[in-house]
């Protein structure tokens, strides 16, 4: 018994049975064991019942109340983090005062304007260094070299440059979103399936038509993905630069409560950085719907 | 266009000859891949072309189409000319209906697509996202886009390779009802020999980067496979295509 074909596990009887069975080559075994049938779920069935937006929404309920709870069993004392409930209450008084209202208008304002810039200088750099093979020559180096130095150091270059007003506010903003945006724009526009390309220009479309009808729309999700790096990198670079004398915005509010320990007032202000990140990330993601719905990409179950 | 007439591939109009090319060569570093070659197909005329992969039958292709000048010698072609690729290259972005209309000349109406979809089979798929159309459909709306163009030559890149067989079979049947409906010159690359045989009025078989072999048909339309002839003349392509049908019926 020293020389066995069958696998180490398998036992004798078990062998004898199988042999038996099988009477001749083509002897079809009648005696099928019953397979083990399982059952697929229908994805209507399978899907919870409990509405998307409550699956969403319930975790951070759960730690606003693990939060209220800290407070308020004295865990988490007053100087340290004010409670939900209390920050509630500051909110909507400054809310009611206006303070917060001009606050936010200011800061929101500097953010558009930097956005816009960055946005059309970025997008603008990379039609010119993606569209022509001597603009990748005489822009995209100077662009990746400028890249690699963090915009936040160049703070104290721009208040020397720009004073102490908004201009070198939305100029660090405009700085922070223009790389991103310039990057992905110029990925977006290289990465164009040439065989596209190729089938436009059979098709009898002019160097500008294929611009238009085949590299931008193919350059989109690229385009898309770049506009909220940029919109993340603006929040920041606004953060950044209202901390810095700031006589105005969200910052400024922030460093005045910092002076008064007034943690209550600081959590108001980082609720409404918070929220207003997320209405930017809401319309991105509106647009992208919008524009990007032809894409046969994978949507996620 | 100035560079039309002056650029190595020329639009102008040839008595009843839809391709003339006379000692074309296209090299690929330094390799001819193309090597003086002579083609001439009469208006009207539906050619196939035959070869073995990598002959260079997509490159002879896209030089008649326009897309690569790269090449030395005479080639004549019509203004209008129009191509389908292996793949339908449909621009995702676009919905069907304004991917047919891409690229014509001043602002066609979308009932011109329309009526271009309807004659492959798709007039319901005019709002349709490229994305949602089977291989067929999307195959069937690229013919659609090259229809509308009107051309006086049709060159169709083995426009029914990835399709499975049922589809393929409809749609040579569309592309042999459309020919015969707009009497342009067709020039079909293919690697099916009975496609070929059914749907062309000449093959030729390309080796060595010239016409090595020509072959006319001259069985009625619509053509029955079954027929003698059909896989007599068959068994002639595969035999010169360097398959060997004795050994493959054994
Ligand atoms: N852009 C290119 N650069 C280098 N070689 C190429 C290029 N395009 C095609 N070739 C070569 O030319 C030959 C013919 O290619 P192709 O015309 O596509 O063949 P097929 O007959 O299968 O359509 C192949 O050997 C291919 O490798
Ligand atoms: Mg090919």
């Amino acid at each position: 018994m020293s020389i066995s074909h069958a696998p180490p596990g398998s036992s004798e009887p078990d062998i004898s049975r199988i042999s038996t069975s099988k009477a001749g080559p083509d002897a079809r075994p009648d005696d099928h064991a019953p397979l083990d049938l399982v059952p697929l779920v229908p994805t209507s069935s399978r899907r919870t019942r409990v509405p998307r937006w409550l699956r969403r929404t319930t975790g951070p309920l759960v730690l606003l109340a693990l939060w209220q709870l800290l407070s308020s069993t004295g865990v988490l004392t007053s100087d340290v983090l004010a409670s939900p409930g209390r920050i509630a209450h500051v909110g909507w008084d400054l809310i009611d005062s206006g303070s917060l209202t001009s606050a936010m208008a200011t800061s929101l304002q500097r953010v558009a304007i930097g956005l816009l810039l960055g946005t059309v200088i970025g997008t603008g750099l990379a039609l010119v260094s993606g569209l022509f093979r001597i603009g990748e020559d005489l822009v995209d180096a100077p662009v990746q070299m400028l890249r690699t130095v963090p915009f936040v150091g160049l703070i104290p270059l721009f208040i020397i440059w720009f004073g102490i007003g908004e201009a070198p506010k939305v100029a660090i903003i405009t700085l922070g979103v223009t790389f991103p945006l310039y990057l992905n724009v110029y990925a977006g526009i290289r990465g164009v399936d040439s065989q596209l390309i190729e089938a436009g220009e059979s098709l009898g479309l002019s160097r500008w038509g294929l611009v238009r009808h085949v590299v931008l729309p193919g350059a989109l999700p690229n385009a898309m993905t770049g506009l909220r790096y940029s919109l993340g990198i603006a929040w920041l670079a606004l953060v950044f630069a209202e901390q810095i004398n700031a006589d105005a915005g969200i910052g400024f509010l922030m460093v005045q409560a910092r002076d008064f320990l007034q943690t209550d007032v600081i959590v108001v202000c980082l609720i409404v950085y918070a929220f207003l990140g997320l209405l930017a990330d809401f319309v991105v993601r509106t647009l992208e719907r919008l524009l990007l719905q032809w894409r046969p990409t994978f949507t996620g179950r | 266009m100035a560079t039309d007439v002056h650029g190595p591939v020329t639009a102008q109009p040839v008595t009843s000859q839809a391709v003339r090319v006379e000692g074309l060569t296209r090299s690929f570093d330094g390799r001819p891949v193309i090597d003086r070659l002579q083609l001439d197909v009469r208006q009207g005329e539906f050619v196939a072309l035959l070869g073995r992969s990598g002959c260079g039958k997509s490159t002879l292709l896209r030089i008649l189409a326009g897309l690569d000048r790269d090449i030395e010698g005479t080639v004549l072609v019509p203004r209008r000319k129009a191509v389908a690729f292996q793949a339908p290259r449909l621009m995702p972005w676009k919905k069907v209906w304004r991917n047919v209309l891409l690229g014509l000349p001043g602002k066609p109406e979308r009932a011109v697509a329309e009526r271009a979809l309807a004659e492959v089979g798709l007039g319901d798929h005019a709002d349709a996202w490229p994305k949602t159309l089977s291989g067929g459909e999307a195959q069937r709306a690229s013919l659609a886009r090259a229809l509308v163009r009107e051309p006086d030559l049709l060159l169709l890149d083995e426009p029914f390779g990835a399709l499975d067989a049922l589809t393929r079979i409809k749609a040579q049947r569309l592309v042999g009802e459309l020919w015969q409906r707009r009497g342009c010159a067709v020039l079909l690359v293919t690697h099916d020999v009975e496609e070929a045989v059914l749907l062309a009025d000449r093959v030729l078989v390309m080796d060595d980067g010239v016409i090595a072999h020509e072959q006319h048909i001259d069985l009625d339309r619509p053509r029955d496979i079954t027929d003698p002839r059909f896989a007599e003349l068959r068994a002639g392509l595969l035999e010169r295509l360097g398959v060997d049908t004795a050994a493959e019926a054994a």
